[in-house]
């Protein structure tokens, strides 16, 4: 770190420390306050110059450079700022996926409005047949002289019923091997045939939805990138998806150091939960696990700023079960009476909702089992598992 | 700050690493575990002429005067070789205990010696079963005699000085070539790192400096825990990646070994453990240089991670070798024993478990920005 970038650091805290108190974003707010905080949040980030400190002022930035931009995020991460997912996949995926594999003119079309706080995004890539395979989706696109014409259905869409814009995977091509066959584009979800209905998740809310697409039209100037590149633009916004869930899964976390508190204040057999050494042993290792990351966060933040890919898919993986078993503990170590909330507990809402939704960041953005093949192909160069799919897309078993 | 090494560290890292390369060689190993000597007496001279023993002791005691963090370079190296000489006891311990409490006649005769590789030392706290604890130390320590029992104390076969902790605590410098003491060689778990059981009857020692011998042993610990991190990373690394290139080599069922997910998925699990224990030792490095407040919970955290990582990759490496892992030629034997003697020599997992534990609720210690 230079000089320069410590004297950043300093102004970034100073600012933050005025503005964003103001800013917190407790678990229990409802999601249409939540998307108003974020956007205004945003949008007095952008008059600082802070919401992309990378670009120009113009675009809610200071042309600073982009170890600048990862400290401004770094420092950000320190306080519970409103991020709704619709501005994190805005911000997060959908615009550096625009700025590299789109025109400069697409990029400050979409880009402004996102951090300016006007616009927020979904992501359609999803669909009932394609999870993990993400490649196997069926969602048409046919051109139509200027225009596409877009014919499916997508699912697991965080948001939708929020978006302005989504990010949108569609085959234009089900002749050719199902990857060549896929192309990226944004989707103005005001337009007609766009149809959102909202998915009763366990957590009792309904943060994603199945959207149904049905001859919806898309003029070619929204289309990112070359036809068939989709799935180079998709890996682009999976790779930034992890990176940003790991760190909203950190500020999720309410931390290794408060756990140790509770369990020296829960009385346990004439002591303390705390006095248990199976005790102490959870709670060293996932105090062990939460500083890791941090530090490997900072080391992925220098490699980063290098030019170099660290393997960022380890950070969501760790977190996301860590915040599984955390929470999980944070019942036990009450027994019993660990898993009733009311009055007297108001913290245990948040625990219940941390343990559920812990589950489904072990899916989303890469289930485990990806990130694993993931980190072993890519950090470790192990060769993939052979393939049954290197056939065009619509002579694979299933689809033909 | 930055927690990434030095260009001048990467350097150090590439020479420490291609002298290990070529003298620690799987063969080399072998041939020390017949012999049963401990010691690769012209590697240790060899390490001795490239300064890498005085690598951390101050130019003035015949050190190279680099700081804490250029021995943790080092120090994973011996790691990822697992190095035939007892650079830990002798640099990590004995030099580090004179650094923090010898007094300056003890420093003026033993660290130049040290430094060059002329004399060994090594550090004597244990005292049969159980972990490290000052209060149980009952070795005395009186009228300038040292009386009673060590074990188990590493290198004490090849060391000339060993740092004796007597009862109160005091620390005690003691020369161990002489009447008053008897050494004896233990049948080790790891056979290529000895270990004996000592006995003093009234053998001559010098009270080293120091009020508070709890505070420094505290130091002392810490330190070489940080060091020992770095031995745990390096050798975790080599465990991994050697279970890497065997399962890549390997055909079965028509392809690869390390193309199944249950192979893969393994060692992703251990790269995940290799690289945070990784970030978590180059951060207690940095705390140990800066000299920071946190020095307790930094070096506890470094020490569960790598303790964790080296032990599940030394097993995972054997067992992804199949039967050829549990055969002598193959390497794997030398991490599966050495992992283990690195779980223990500084204490187990659940004395470090309790020591961190101890340290964030006792002291505001601040978490790493």
């Amino acid at each position: 770190m230079s000089a320069e970038d410590d004297a950043f650091r300093s102004e970034v805290r100073a600012w933050l420390a005025t503005h964003a108190a103001g800013f917190r974003a407790p678990v229990e707010r409802s999601n249409e306050d939540l998307v108003a905080a974020s956007l205004a949040w945003q949008r007095l980030k952008a008059e600082a110059g802070y919401a992309a400190v990378d670009e120009p002022p113009e675009m809610g930035g200071r042309n600073g450079t982009r170890a600048m931009a990862m400290i401004c995020a770094q420092e950000e991460g320190r306080y519970f700022t409103p991020m709704y997912t619709g501005l994190g996949i805005g911000r997060g995926m959908a615009l550096p996926t625009i700025k590299k594999h789109g025109t400069p003119e697409q990029y400050v079309r979409f880009a402004k409005p996102t951090l300016w706080g006007e616009k927020g995004w979904c992501q359609l890539f999803s669909e009932p047949s394609a999870g993990s395979d993400l490649a196997g989706l069926r969602t048409k696109a046919v051109r139509d002289g200027d225009n596409w014409v877009i014919n499916g259905q997508k699912v697991w869409s965080s948001w939708a019923h929020h978006a302005d814009y989504a990010i949108l995977l569609a085959r234009t091509d089900p002749s050719v091997v199902k990857h060549a066959g896929i192309t990226f584009f944004v989707l103005d979800m005001k337009s007609p045939g766009v149809e959102v209905r909202p998915i009763r998740q366990i957590s009792g809310k309904s943060d994603f939805n199945e959207t149904f697409l049905t001859d919806v039209v898309i003029p070619d100037a929204n289309r990112i990138g070359a036809e068939g590149e989709g799935w180079a633009c998709a890996m682009t916004v999976l790779a930034h998806e992890r990176n940003g869930a790991s760190g909203s899964l950190r500020s999720a976390d309410a931390g290794v150091r408060g756990m140790i508190v509770k369990a020296a204040a829960t009385p346990r057999g004439g002591g303390v939960a705390l006095d248990s050494a199976a005790v102490r042993a959870k709670l060293a290792q996932w105090w062990v696990e939460e500083q890791g990351l941090r530090n490997f966060g900072q080391r992925v933040t220098a490699a980063l700023a290098r030019g170099e890919t660290p393997p960022v898919a380890m950070m969501k993986l760790v977190s996301a079960s860590k915040l599984q078993m955390t929470n999980a503990f944070l019942m036990d170590v009450d027994e019993y009476d660990g898993l009733f909330s009311g009055p007297d507990q108001p913290e245990r809402d948040g625990i219940f909702y941390q343990y559920v939704w812990s589950s489904a960041m072990r899916i989303a953005g890469g289930a485990d089992e990806i990130l694993r093949n993931q980190l072993a192909e890519r950090a470790l160069g192990m060769p993939a598992e052979p393939r049954m799919d290197k056939v065009p897309f619509n002579e694979l078993p299933g689809v033909k | 700050m930055s927690l990434e090494l030095s260009d001048e560290q990467k350097q150090l890292k590439d020479q420490v690493s291609r002298l290990l390369d070529e003298k620690a060689t799987p063969d080399v190993l072998r041939k020390l575990i017949t012999a049963g000597t401990g010691i690769d007496r012209d590697l240790w001279a060899q390490v001795a002429g490239l300064g890498l023993l005085g690598a951390a002791i101050p130019e003035e005691y015949g050190g190279v005067g680099l700081g804490e963090k250029d021995l943790c370079v080092i120090a994973e190296e011996m790691g990822r070789t697992v190095a035939p000489i007892p650079f830990f006891s002798s640099i990590c311990l004995a030099a580090e205990a004179l650094k923090l409490a010898g007094t300056a006649a003890q420093k003026a005769a033993w660290l130049p010696r040290l430094a060059s590789g002329e004399a060994i030392g090594t550090f004597a706290w244990n005292e049969g079963p159980g972990a490290a604890d000052a209060a149980g130390v009952t070795v005395k320590f009186a009228g300038g005699k040292v009386s009673g029992v060590k074990s188990p104390v590493a290198d004490a076969e090849i060391a000339d000085v060993a740092v004796v902790v007597c009862a109160g605590p005091k620390l005690v410098l003691v020369p161990l070539a002489q009447a008053g003491v008897r050494i004896e060689h233990m049948t080790g778990f790891d056979q290529l790192r000895n270990h004996a059981k000592v006995s003093f009857d009234s053998a001559a020692g010098e009270a080293m400096e120091g009020a508070d011998a709890h505070e420094t042993l505290r130091r002392l610990y810490d330190r070489a825990a940080i060091y020992a991190a770095f031995e745990q990373v390096g050798a975790a690394e080599s465990a991994m990646l050697m279970a890497r290139d065997y399962t890549m080599g390997r055909y079965t069922f028509g392809r690869q070994l390390a193309s199944y997910q249950a192979v893969k998925h393994r060692l992703a699990d251990i790269l995940v453990m290799v690289e945070l224990a990784r970030s978590n030792a180059l951060y207690a490095a940095q705390v140990l240089e800066a000299d920071g407040p946190d020095l307790a919970a930094a070096a506890a955290t470094a020490r569960i991670g790598a303790t964790r990582a080296y032990e599940i990759a030394a097993r995972e490496n054997l067992q992804l070798h199949g039967g050829i892992g549990f055969t002598w030629e193959a390497n794997c034997h030398f991490h599966y024993r050495r992992a283990r003697l690195l779980a223990l020599n500084l204490g187990s997992a659940e004395v470090w478990e309790s020591k961190l534990i101890d340290a964030l609720t006792t002291a505001n210690t601040p978490a790493a920005a």
